[in-house]
C-alpha cells in the first residue's frame, strides 16, 4: 500500500483502526493521514467500510481498536442522508445550527452560508420543497457552519443529477483550494473519485488496499492486473480488487 | 436548549393539521370520558301498561290500604312509554324503541288481596324483554328486578304498617271502623285491668285460679304482640345499612370526571409530542449531528420533555378553564393545578421519551403511544371490586408503572379541596420521572446507531 500525504502537516491521522459489528469486521487496521487542503476520495465496493471509517473520523461511533487524531471541534461532517429539518426553511435551518454552534453573530454566519451555497434567493423556502441537490447543499453548508478545518462527506453526490453533481463538486473543490479545508469524501463512483479526488484511499472488506494518487493507482493496476491496464479506469479498478482477492 | 425548543415549536406551527389533531383528539376523548364517568345513566325507556282498575286498592282483611301509587313510583325510575294494549307493548319492545315492557294485569290487586285469605294466589306482573344482545339482556334483567324489588318493598311496607296498627289495637285498644260504624276495641291492657279487678272480688280457689291462668295468658300475649308489632314494622326493611366510609378521600364525581378528562388530555399531548418529536430527530437524521457536540443527549431529552410539559400545560389549562364554565372549580388552588400538571406532564413526557427512543420512527411511535396510553389509562380507571382480586392487583401494578394513574391522583388532589394531600402522588411521579429518564437515556444509545 502506498502512503499518500498532502502537501503540508497532517491535520488528521488515523492509526490501525478496527471496528467490529458482532462477528463481522467492518474495518481491519486502517491507517491514513491527511493534510490541510487535501481532497481525499475513499472508494470501494458496497460494504467496504467507507461510511464506518467516516463515522469514526466524525466521532459518531467509536473504534474497537486503533486511534484517531483530529483537530478538536473542527471536523465538519456531512452524512449521506441530509441531516436537517425538512419542515423548516433554508434560513431557519442555517440559523438553528449557527446558534447551536454558538456563533457570535448567527445571522451573519447564515448569510455567509446562503451566499456560499447560492441559495440566498430561496432562503425562505421550506427545505422539503427543494430538490435533493439543493438539500445536499444545505446539508454541506450546515457541516461548514462549524468552520471546520476537516470536512467529511459521505457519498455526497448520491441521488443528484449530473448538473447538480457538477455544481456540488465545484463548490467542494473550491473549499479545499481556496479555504485550505481538508476534504475527505466517500464514493463508490470510480469516475467521480478519479476526477475530484487528489488522493484515493481504496477500501475493500474493511481493509485499506491503496492510498495514493490516481496515477499511483493506475500504476498499481498496471503492475497487478496488466490484462486490464488498457481498459477504462473502472474496469481496471475492478480487476485490481479481484487480484487482491476481493 | 431554547433554540431546539424554538425549532420544535416552528415545526409544530408548520404542521397545523397535526398540531390541531394533537390537541383536538385528546380533548375530545377527554370530554367524552369525563361525561361518561360523571353522568348517571339515562332513565331507560320502558313500555308501561297498567290494566289494574283505577279504583282497586290493596286491602288487609277488611281494611283498604291508602293508595300506594306503584305506577307513579315506577315511572319515577324509568321513562314510561304508556301503551294501550299488550300488542302495542310487544311491538314497542320488538322494534327496540323501548328496553322492555312492564304490564300490570287487571287481577294484580285482587291477587295481592288474596294473600290474606285462606286461598292465596300469586300476584304476577308481565315483563316483555328483547334480549338481542347479552349486555342488553343483563341490563334489562337488572333494571326490572330492581323495579320489582322496589314495588314489593312499597307494598310490604304498607301492609306491615297497617298490620302494625291492628296489633296495636289488640294490645292497647281503641276505635276500629267497620262498614262505616265505629267499634270500640277493649285491648289487652284494659282487659287485664278489668280481670284484675274481677279477681279481687273472687274467693281463693275455683274461679280465681282459672282467672289467674287467663291473666297470665293476657300478659304473655300482650308482651309477645308488642314484639310482633315491632317485627311487623321491620318486615319491609329487615336489614338496615350501616355505611362506614373507609376511604374518605373520594372526590365528588364531577371533580373526578374533570381530573380524568384533564389527565387524559395531558397524557396524550405530552406522550405523543415528546415521543414524536424525539423520533423526528432520528427520522430527519439530525440526531447524530446534534449529539456530536452541539447538544448532549440528556439536554436533548430534557428539551423534549420540556416541550411536552409546556404544550401539555397550555392545553390542559385551557381545558380546565373551559370545563370551569360548566362545573365550579376552585381557582384559588391554581398553584396546585400547575404543580400537578407540570409533575404529571414531566412523568408522562419522560415515558414518551422512552417510547420515542425505543421506536425511532414517528409513525411507529404514534402507534405505540396510542397502544400504550389508551389501555393503561382505561385500566387505571377500573375500580376495586369490579374484577377479581388477582386481576385487580395486576392492574394496580401496571397502573403504578405508567404515569397516568399518579398523574390522575395528583390532578384529583389538586382539584379537590377536601381531597388527600398531593405529596404522595408527586413522590410517585418523581420516581417515575427518574426511572423513565434513565430508560430513555439508555434507549438513546441504540437510537444513535447510524
Amino acid at each position: 500500500m502506498n502512503a499518500g500525504t498532502g502537501t503540508g502537516v497532517a491535520v488528521l491521522e488515523a492509526r490501525e483502526l478496527v471496528k467490529r459489528f458482532g462477528e463481522r469486521e467492518a474495518l481491519r487496521g486502517v491507517s491514513f493521514e491527511a493534510a490541510a487542503g487535501d481532497l481525499v476520495a475513499v472508494i470501494g465496493p458496497n460494504g467496504a467500510g467507507k461510511t464506518t471509517l467516516l463515522s469514526i473520523l466524525a466521532g459518531i461511533s467509536k473504534p474497537d481498536g486503533g486511534e484517531v487524531h483530529v483537530p478538536e471541534g473542527e471536523v465538519g461532517w456531512v452524512p449521506q442522508q441530509a441531516s436537517l429539518y425538512r419542515r423548516l426553511t433554508v434560513e431557519e435551518n442555517l440559523l438553528l445550527f449557527a446558534r447551536l454552534e454558538k456563533h457570535p453573530d448567527p445571522q451573519a454566519s447564515c448569510e455567509e452560508m446562503l451566499e456560499l451555497t447560492g441559495l440566498a434567493a430561496r432562503r425562505g423556502e421550506i427545505v422539503a420543497r427543494l430538490s435533493g441537490g439543493n438539500q445536499q447543499r444545505i446539508n454541506i453548508a450546515i457541516g461548514l457552519l462549524a468552520r471546520p478545518s476537516v470536512l467529511l462527506l459521505d457519498e455526497p453526490s448520491v441521488g443528484l443529477d449530473p448538473r447538480q453533481r457538477a455544481r456540488l463538486w465545484e463548490f467542494v473543490v473550491a473549499l479545499a483550494a481556496e479555504r485550505g479545508t481538508t476534504v475527505i469524501f466517500s464514493t463508490h463512483d470510480i469516475q467521480e473519485a478519479e476526477r475530484y479526488g487528489k488522493r484515493l484511499l481504496v477500501l475493500a472488506d474493511g481493509e485499506a488496499l491503496f492510498d495514493g494518487s490516481t496515477e499511483g493507482l493506475r500504476a498499481a493496476v498496471r503492475a497487478e492486473a496488466p490484462e486490464a491496464a488498457s481498459q477504462d479506469f473502472e474496469t481496471a479498478f475492478v480487476s485490481f480488487l479481484h487480484h487482491r482477492g476481493h | 436548549m431554547r433554540w431546539l425548543l424554538l425549532k420544535d415549536l416552528q415545526i409544530l406551527r408548520r404542521s397545523p393539521l397535526q398540531a390541531f389533531l394533537l390537541v383536538a383528539y385528546p380533548v375530545l376523548i377527554a370530554v367524552l370520558v369525563g361525561f361518561a364517568i360523571s353522568r348517571s345513566p339515562e332513565k331507560p325507556r320502558v313500555a308501561f301498561l297498567n290494566e289494574v282498575p283505577a279504583q282497586s286498592r290493596v286491602s288487609v282483611g277488611t281494611t283498604e290500604l291508602p293508595k300506594i301509587g306503584v305506577s307513579d313510583r315506577i315511572c319515577e325510575r324509568v321513562e314510561c312509554v304508556h301503551v294501550k294494549d299488550h300488542a302495542e307493548a310487544v311491538e314497542e319492545v320488538s322494534s327496540g324503541d323501548v328496553l322492555a315492557a312492564l304490564i300490570l294485569p287487571a287481577d294484580l290487586v285482587d291477587n295481592i288481596n288474596s294473600l290474606s285469605t285462606p286461598s292465596p294466589r300469586t300476584p304476577k306482573v308481565e315483563v316483555i324483554v328483547n334480549e338481542e344482545d347479552p349486555v342488553k339482556a343483563r341490563l334489562v334483567n337488572d333494571r326490572i328486578n330492581s323495579l320489582l324489588t322496589q314495588a314489593n318493598l312499597v307494598i310490604a311496607s304498607q301492609i306491615a304498617h297497617e298490620g302494625g296498627k291492628f296489633v296495636g289495637l289488640v294490645v292497647h285498644g281503641g276505635q276500629f271502623t267497620v262498614l262505616g260504624q265505629a267499634i270500640q276495641i277493649l285491648g289487652l291492657g284494659t282487659t287485664t285491668r278489668i280481670l284484675h279487678a274481677v279477681r279481687a272480688t273472687l274467693a281463693p280457689g275455683g274461679l280465681r285460679k282459672s282467672l289467674n291462668q287467663v291473666l297470665r295468658f293476657t300478659a304473655l300475649t300482650k308482651s309477645n304482640l308488642g314484639t310482633a308489632a315491632t317485627l311487623l314494622t321491620r318486615i319491609s326493611r329487615p336489614i338496615a345499612v350501616d355505611k362506614q366510609v373507609v376511604n374518605a378521600s373520594t372526590p365528588p364525581l364531577e371533580v373526578f370526571a374533570i381530573a380524568v378528562a384533564a389527565t387524559f388530555t395531558l397524557a396524550f399531548v405530552t406522550v405523543l409530542l415528546v415521543a414524536g418529536s424525539l423520533a423526528l430527530e432520528r427520522e430527519e437524521n439530525a440526531f447524530p449531528r446534534l449529539t456530536r457536540g452541539l447538544v448532549s443527549r440528556s439536554a436533548l431529552l430534557t428539551e423534549k420533555v420540556a416541550l411536552g410539559v409546556a404544550v401539555g400545560l397550555i392545553v390542559t389549562l385551557l381545558m380546565l378553564a373551559g370545563l370551569a364554565i360548566f362545573v365550579p372549580l376552585h381557582w384559588s388552588r391554581i398553584g396546585l393545578w400547575l404543580l400537578a400538571i407540570v409533575a404529571g406532564g414531566a412523568a408522562l413526557g419522560t415515558a414518551g421519551a422512552a417510547l420515542g427512543a425505543a421506536a425511532r420512527e414517528v409513525r411507529a411511535v404514534s402507534l405505540l403511544a396510542f397502544m400504550v396510553t389508551l389501555p393503561v389509562a382505561f385500566l387505571s380507571l377500573i375500580p376495586s371490586g369490579t374484577v377479581g382480586p388477582g386481576l385487580y392487583n395486576a392492574i394496580k401494578v401496571i397502573a403504578a408503572i405508567f404515569p397516568f394513574k399518579p398523574a390522575l391522583d395528583a390532578m384529583t388532589a389538586a382539584l379537590d379541596p377536601a381531597g388527600p394531600s398531593i405529596a404522595g402522588a408527586l413522590l410517585h411521579l418523581g420516581i417515575l420521572i427518574v426511572a423513565y429518564g434513565l430508560l430513555a437515556r439508555l434507549a438513546l444509545r441504540r437510537f444513535s446507531a447510524v
